[in-house]
């Protein structure tokens, strides 16, 4: 789950990494009210896209008047498809050096790792492999002083700055391990004659330690399907095109929709309702799937956790229930696939054994409709 | 031989008397594994499909030291049950469960780092040494010995290629599910590391999916160490940018882990990459003829 960079700044206070004083407003009159208090401001639409500095959803203002302006002006305006509900007003810091700082996981490590850069901003993503120095952590040990020195001396820091840095990054580290942290990048951050200050926030915090972590409010970004999708617990993801494809996994319904497209056909969506799902759960599945109208159904089916006379259960319940009328392909293999067959031939329906047939049938299907 | 597991391997259940665990303990004992306990705090003194069951690690242990063990803890409590199983001095662990919290997979490997213990997993479908053992809950039916070695990031999609081996009569030595989260124990090249120096292996099937770059360090290992055929097929041609397809291996981002820089990768290393599952048989049969 992303936060808002507001909700990180929030939480990197607690943590005692320095950020810039702000002010969360809705509208513009509080923006203008914010930027009474604090003079020369930088306001900053809170949305989840990056870029926004490029895309004009950061503005700079030195009075009430123009910052009201301002703010109407980026409440309006769309950015990577959203538009922001809050702004950021902050007191504009003077920044002599932007500096580059993250903490993520780096999975081949199996370790988080710590990111710095002494050339941060806007174009990051452009700096050479050489100026951007990667450090991970062994969690037994933490982030301690020896690497945040080793670290320094690899930029070319040293003096103040080393001091900043050896306040700092345990910080980041520590925030980044306790509040469940996918990402925690402070980019730029800042460095200010009163020291570094973040003068961004962009935190990832793990979907799967939420549970963790009760205080932070749930943020979504996705359409209404998909919300409804994430509150079954189901994978799913919208495409363009007319076969709705269901699988069990990730990398098989991948394949599937690969062979959709080999076949000539489009996948209408990704649906993996995962493993070990019972009944009611693939019930549910269905159910969200036929609600998308789509022209046929694939539903193809390996059972290892997952079991093909569940499978077959859930889809004859549903037919009875709701009724299936459009055209559907069939595959079931796998744990328990000789019940599941039976299943499905008391209720009429035919079902495939190999992937390949299935899905060149879902294709002729969608050619005959 | 076959590689990590085999018919000797005594294996423990965490996690037996729960709904996932008691059945694949059923499944598991069907398939031949010596599955010697079952712990579940609190259920000590019961018995799952004729296996006992403990209150503790430990306490299993005190009867009979399990070499393996095969986690089924909802993902909250995996990493204590994981730590717990790494104390007692388990060295090869399964984790069963999808959705463990990155920083507690982050400790958990760690410990096994520093106790020299092989962890598979998490979020993976587990392992299987054709005939002699299965620690997992991969459909029996389909693995049946021979001499492929076969390692994957998915599970179904794995399933689906062993199948269509099995139905050409190809079998397989070892069938290695590294799990689909973005911190796992074992990566391809340590599997694939295993199968060249494992004699009974004569190729290996690879199976991958767009996002990360594990295919890619594959490659450079398959490029510089390997001397026997690899064989590879990979999922999410068609899929977008930018989604995540279901775990988080699944997805592009910046440009990286697409399915183009895959392909060839494996391709310049000296791999066969299959455009479908079904194409895999005929290019092993090829590759292994072919030696």
């Amino acid at each position: 789950m992303k936060l808002y960079e507001y909700l990180g700044k929030e939480l990197f206070e607690r943590y005692g990494i320095p950020v810039p004083v702000g002010r969360v407003v809705e509208n513009a009159d509080q923006a203008a009210k914010a930027a009474a208090e604090l003079n020369e401001v930088v306001i900053k639409s809170q949305v989840l896209t990056g870029k926004r500095g490029k895309a004009g959803g950061i503005s700079f203002a030195s009075s009430p008047e123009e910052a009201k302006k301002e703010a109407e002006r980026i409440f309006s305006m769309e950015l990577g498809g959203f538009t922001a509900d809050k702004l950021l007003v902050e007191e504009k810091v003077q920044i002599e050096k932007e500096i580059y700082l993250a903490l993520t996981v780096d999975g081949a490590a199996q370790r988080p790792v710590v990111l710095v850069s002494l050339d941060g901003g806007m174009d990051v993503e452009d700096v050479p492999e050489e100026r951007m120095i990667r450090w991970p952590v062994d969690v037994t040990v933490g982030l301690q002083s020896f690497m945040v020195r080793e670290i320094c001396r690899k930029l070319g820091v040293e003096g103040s700055l080393q001091k900043e840095f050896l306040k700092l990054m345990p910080k980041v580290y520590k925030f980044f391990r306790e509040m469940d942290a996918e990402l925690a990048e402070i980019n730029p951050l800042a460095l200010t004659p009163n020291g570094l200050v973040a003068a961004d926030a962009k935190v990832t915090i793990d979907d799967d330690a939420l549970f963790r972590h009760p205080q932070l409010p749930r943020i979504k970004e996705k359409t209404a399907l998909e919300l409804k999708a994430e509150e079954l617990d189901l994978a799913y993801v919208e495409l363009e095109g007319d076969i709705a494809v269901m699988a069990n996994g990730a990398g098989i319904t991948m394949a599937t929709l690969d062979m959709v497209q080999h076949y000539g056909g489009s996948p209408a969506n990704f649906l993996d309702f995962g493993g070990g799902a019972n009944v009611e759960k693939t019930s549910q599945a269905l159910e969200l799937l036929l609600g998308t109208n789509p022209k046929v159904l694939l539903i193809n089916i390996f059972g290892g956790i997952t079991r093909c006379d569940v499978v077959a259960e859930a889809f004859s319940r549903v037919r009875e229930t709701k009724g299936i009328e459009l055209p559907v392909s069939f595959r079931l293999v796998g744990t328990n696939e000789t019940e599941g067959r039976a299943i499905l031939e008391k209720a009429g329906i035919k079902s495939f054994t190999s992937m390949d047939e299935a899905v060149s049938h879902a294709v002729d299907l969608l050619n005959a409709s | 031989m076959a590689i990590y597991i085999n018919d000797k391997t005594r294996v423990l259940v965490q996690g037996i008397t729960g709904n996932q665990g008691s059945f694949h303990t059923g499944q598991m004992l069907a398939y031949g594994t010596r599955v010697i306990g079952g712990v579940s705090p609190g259920k000590g003194g019961q018995s799952v499909e004729g296996v006992p069951v403990y209150n503790t690690v430990f306490e299993a242990a005190e009867k009979e030291a399990a070499d393996a063990s095969i986690l089924f803890v909802p993902a909250p409590f995996a990493k204590d049950a994981a730590l717990e199983a790494l104390a007692a001095g388990i060295k090869i662990l399964v984790l069963i469960p999808e959705h463990i919290p990155l920083q507690d997979a982050m400790d958990i490997m760690a410990q096994a780092r520093q106790n020299n213990a092989v962890v598979v997993g998490p979020n993976t479908f587990g392992l299987v040494s054709s005939g002699a053992s299965k620690i997992g809950i991969m459909p029996n039916q389909y693995f049946v010995p021979g001499p492929i070695g076969v390692v994957s990031r998915s599970g179904t999609l794995c399933y689906e290629i062993v199948g269509h081996l099995t139905d050409n009569d190809v079998g397989t030595t070892t069938v290695v599910g590294l799990g689909g989260d973005r911190v796992v124990g074992l990566h391809f090249i340590d599997v694939l590391k295993e199968f060249e120096n494992d004699p009974e292996t004569k190729a290996v099937v690879l199976v991958g999916e767009i996002g990360g770059s594990a295919e890619e360090e594959a490659a450079a290992f398959i490029d510089s160490s390997m001397t026997k055929p690899v064989i590879a097929y990979l999922a999410g041609k068609s899929a977008p940018p930018g989604k995540r397809m279901g775990h988080a291996g699944a997805i592009i981002e910046r440009g990286r882990g697409t399915f183009e820089s895959k392909v060839e990768a494996l391709t310049a290393a000296g791999a066969k990459v299959a455009d479908l599952p079904t194409k895999v048989p005929a290019l092993v049969k090829a590759a292994i003829d072919g030696n």
